[in-house]
């Protein structure tokens, strides 16, 4: 169905079409998804305010170059099969990337329409094309693999930067095991972020494509104890390693009194829920401890998933602590948003420097530091400096720690010869993605440090084509030696 | 995916489980543990391993049935799967010691196997000493006395051995041949504390091997911290094994306690859910 294309002018007057979501007093019950995706409507209306500039900044702005006018005008022809085949030249994960991605720092912040009106909502048109696919009838259709080009690849973790390696690995060709630590495959995705912002069901589905391109998952089989990288060479006859192995290890702040019972990292607090349905107990084994009172370090993305996750557990006064202001806030603005209406209690410019516990060493409250924003650091943004003699105390059940985290150093403290940086990640050939070891890549958040999604899964996607090339040229050349 | 072998009751609420899983078989060694896993529906639980065929391609786990996931891992039957990873956590350190004084209670005697065994087998004396409340429930005790050169037992009872606690026979040892090299105790927090307690007074060099809730097993919770000399160590990828006279045993105790609650209504729901099955099968006449 052809449709008729709207004068330029007239673009500009369409405004930015809405994102049906979920009532926020009734989603706070509840762990289903917030935001409920255009409708077929809502989204021919939205891509009809795409001017196709002739210099797409937006392409510009996306990590990895989706060719974003060429896939909305598929849309505005209600093309969805063509726009999909498009974004997919780019992004194997579309119906996440769509949910996930910071838009509004990426492609939307340079959107020409966004001069002067509201940006085009391209993540909300991403993800439409990709849940469009889903609801067809019958299988999704599958690329036709090459034929098979006798090298096996070793991916450790299944987070998205394995999971896009894995799959342009096997389509180019190549036989691949993923190796993931814990029982179930997704990495951030699967253990990380909440139902109510990605659902499993998504995740699922695109782990079940993988392994219809012939990708075999190992789970509960953990790089550096189960097996060593080298042993994936040595006995397991691997041609190439990728490891993408994630920025899993929490921090802490290091302040007084978190040994107390209640004080825990993002990371278990997320796990407890997302990959062990401790919400769902005792139907399921895993507990989590609720609290009246909860409170959240930090303001990423990590932040508010968690402030939310709390807050859907029954919590009743859930704060979030953050020692800058709001515009410096890390998270997703569609999910600061969503969070400011959930009724969290947000305190910038804020920081705990001591932990309250009682006799049973169970937590009971904070000291909290008022801050002002000083002189830029390094990274560009205002550094909080504690405002002296300014302190008061919150009364808690329980405390989460979401100020980050680093990388896990079970891979890369076991593999000799690694070459890290100082902070623990792993250092790459920025062309190829290749480490300090021929034959062993690696991207993700194990290289950068905790960043995106879909940072990471082009950084599998670009380490799939050195991997490809050295396997083609080093190895075939060593075979033919 | 592993699966079980067999399962055999060893004392009363003690099972001993042998799991198919090659990899963890082969990589295995002293101290190490695995994380288990029933089901969709299970928590992931840590258990020792307490000895492996790498031939065979299992490793054993000795399970006391306390809370109640260990109650339903021991509803299972062979050739039923469950899910296991590792091998998890640092090794033991083993070399030629001396004399080293190996202290088992309880469940704590099946993690002792094979760092009793490996210490033989590395040149040391090793001297045994095994606690339980009385005589049955002092597990694995030929598998430990071919892995010992001299045994010594104590019972709460009195019913086997001598009558009182391990730290009770570790002084009357201590003072009757004079100071071990080393001492490694395993058991319930409670007792690694005296024993740490005791052995810091004589300046033994003691280490224990700690368990604490774990979630992952590898360092990505955090929910399995300990204080050790003061800093925060995670035991599933800094332990399970630590310097005794360094750790902060009543902060562990508590935290240990964490989800008691839970753990209680969890354990009462499986206790009423299994006697309504026990008795569905039962003909009523
Ligand atoms: C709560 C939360 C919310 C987030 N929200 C967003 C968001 O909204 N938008 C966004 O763009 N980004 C978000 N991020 C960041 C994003 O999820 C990460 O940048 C991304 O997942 C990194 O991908 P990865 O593949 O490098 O690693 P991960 O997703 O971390 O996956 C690594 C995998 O490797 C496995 N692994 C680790 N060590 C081993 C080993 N030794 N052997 C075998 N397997 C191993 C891990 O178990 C894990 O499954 C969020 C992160 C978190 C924690
Ligand atoms: S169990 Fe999660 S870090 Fe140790």
């Amino acid at each position: 169905m052809a449709r008729e294309k709207i004068e330029k002018k007239e673009r500009m007057k369409i405004p930015r079409q809405p994102m049906p979501a979920q009532e926020p007093m009734d989603r706070i019950k509840n762990f289903n998804e917030v935001a409920l995706g255009f409708t077929e409507e809502l989204a021919l209306a939205e891509a009809d305010r795409c001017l196709e500039c002739k210099k797409p900044k937006c392409v510009d702005g996306c990590p990895v170059g989706i060719d974003i006018p060429g896939f909305i005008v598929a849309i505005q022809q209600a093309d969805f099969e063509g726009a999909l085949a498009i974004i997919k030249k780019d992004n194997t994960l579309p119906a996440i990337c769509g949910r996930v991605c910071p838009q509004e720092d990426q492609c939307e912040i340079v959107c020409v329409t966004g001069k002067k009106a509201e940006p085009v909502a391209i993540g909300r048109l991403e993800r439409y094309v990709a849940d469009w696919e889903m609801a067809q009838e019958g299988e999704v259709k599958m690329p036709e693999l090459p034929p098979a080009s006798g090298f096996k690849v070793a991916v450790v973790g299944s987070g998205p930067a394995g999971l896009a390696c894995a799959a342009d690995l096997a389509l180019r060709g190549h036989k691949v095991t993923i190796y993931e630590a814990l029982h179930k495959p997704g990495g951030v995705l699967v253990y990380g972020i909440p139902e109510f912002r990605l659902p499993k069901k998504i995740v699922q589905e695109e782990i079940g494509n993988l392994e219809k391109l012939g990708v075999e998952i190992r789970c509960n089989f953990v790089i550096g104890k189960t097996a060593s990288v080298e042993e994936l060479f040595s006995e397991y006859g691997f041609d190439a390693v990728f490891l993408g192995t994630g920025a899993g290890l929490p921090y802490f702040m290091g302040i007084p009194g978190e040994n107390y019972i209640g004080v825990l990292s993002a990371n278990e607090f997320l796990t407890r829920v997302n990959l062990m349905k401790a919400f769902a107990f005792p139907d399921f084994d895993t507990p989590v401890r609720l609290g009246d009172n909860v409170a959240v370090v930090g303001s990423g993305n990590v932040a508010m998933d968690c402030l939310r996750t709390a807050k859907r557990l029954g919590a009743k006064n859930v704060i979030c602590l953050y020692r800058r202001t709001r515009d410096e806030s890390p998270a997703r603005l569609e999910e600061l948003e969503h969070a400011e209406e959930e009724d969290i209690d947000f305190r910038w410019l804020a920081s705990p420097v001591e932990i309250y516990g009682n006799e049973e060493g169970l937590v009971t409250g904070a000291r909290v530091q008022v801050m002002e924003l000083g002189e830029p650091d390094d990274s560009g943004r205002r550094r909080p400096v504690p405002i002296e003699g300014d302190q008061y105390d919150i009364e808690l059940d329980q405390l989460i720690m979401g100020i980050g985290q680093g990388p896990n150093p079970l891979v890369t403290k076991s593999t000799k010869g690694l070459e890290l940086n100082r902070w623990g990640n792993i250092v790459v050939d920025e062309e190829t993605m290749m480490t300090s070891i021929d034959g062993v890549f690696a991207g993700g958040d194990i290289v950068t440090g905790a960043a995106t999604v879909i940072l990471a899964m082009g950084a599998g996607k670009k380490a799939s084509e050195g991997i490809d090339a050295y396997l083609r040229g080093t190895a075939e050349a060593s075979k033919t030696a | 995916m592993g699966m079980i072998v067999s399962i055999e009751e060893i004392a009363p609420a003690f099972k001993r489980y042998v799991v198919e899983s090659p990899e963890v078989a082969r990589k295995h060694e002293a101290g190490q543990f695995v994380i288990v896993l029933m089901g969709e529906h299970a928590e992931r639980i840590p258990l020792t391993i307490a000895d492996t065929d790498p031939e065979a391609g299992t490793i054993t786990l000795v399970v006391q049935e306390v809370g109640k996931s260990t109650m339903e891992m021991g509803t299972m039957k062979a050739g039923d799967p469950i899910q296991v990873v590792g091998p998890l956590g640092k090794a033991t350190h083993i070399e030629n010691f001396g004399t080293c004084v190996c202290i088992g209670g309880g469940a704590g005697i099946a993690p002792m196997l094979p760092i009793a065994r490996a210490l033989k087998d590395a040149g040391n004396k090793v001297v045994s000493i095994l606690g339980g409340r009385n005589e049955e429930l002092i597990i694995l005790r030929p598998e430990m006395i071919e892995a010992s050169h001299e045994m010594i037992y104590t019972t709460d009872d009195g019913s086997f051995g001598k009558k009182g606690v391990v730290t009770d026979a570790l002084k009357e040892y201590i003072e009757e041949h004079g100071k071990p090299d080393l001492v490694i105790a395993i058991g319930p927090a409670i007792m690694m504390k005296f024993v740490a307690l005791m052995t810091k007074d004589y300046e033994i060099p003691t280490v224990v091997s700690l368990n604490t809730i774990m979630i992952d097993g590898t360092g990505m919770c955090g929910g399995c911290r300990v204080a050790v000399g003061g800093d925060s160590k995670f035991v599933c990828v800094d332990g399970p094994e630590f310097d005794a006279h360094e750790v902060d045993f009543d902060l562990m105790m508590k935290r240990q306690r964490i989800y008691l609650e839970e753990e209680e209504i969890a354990r009462k729901r499986f206790l009423e859910q299994h006697a309504c099955r026990a008795t569905d099968g039962v003909e009523v006449s």
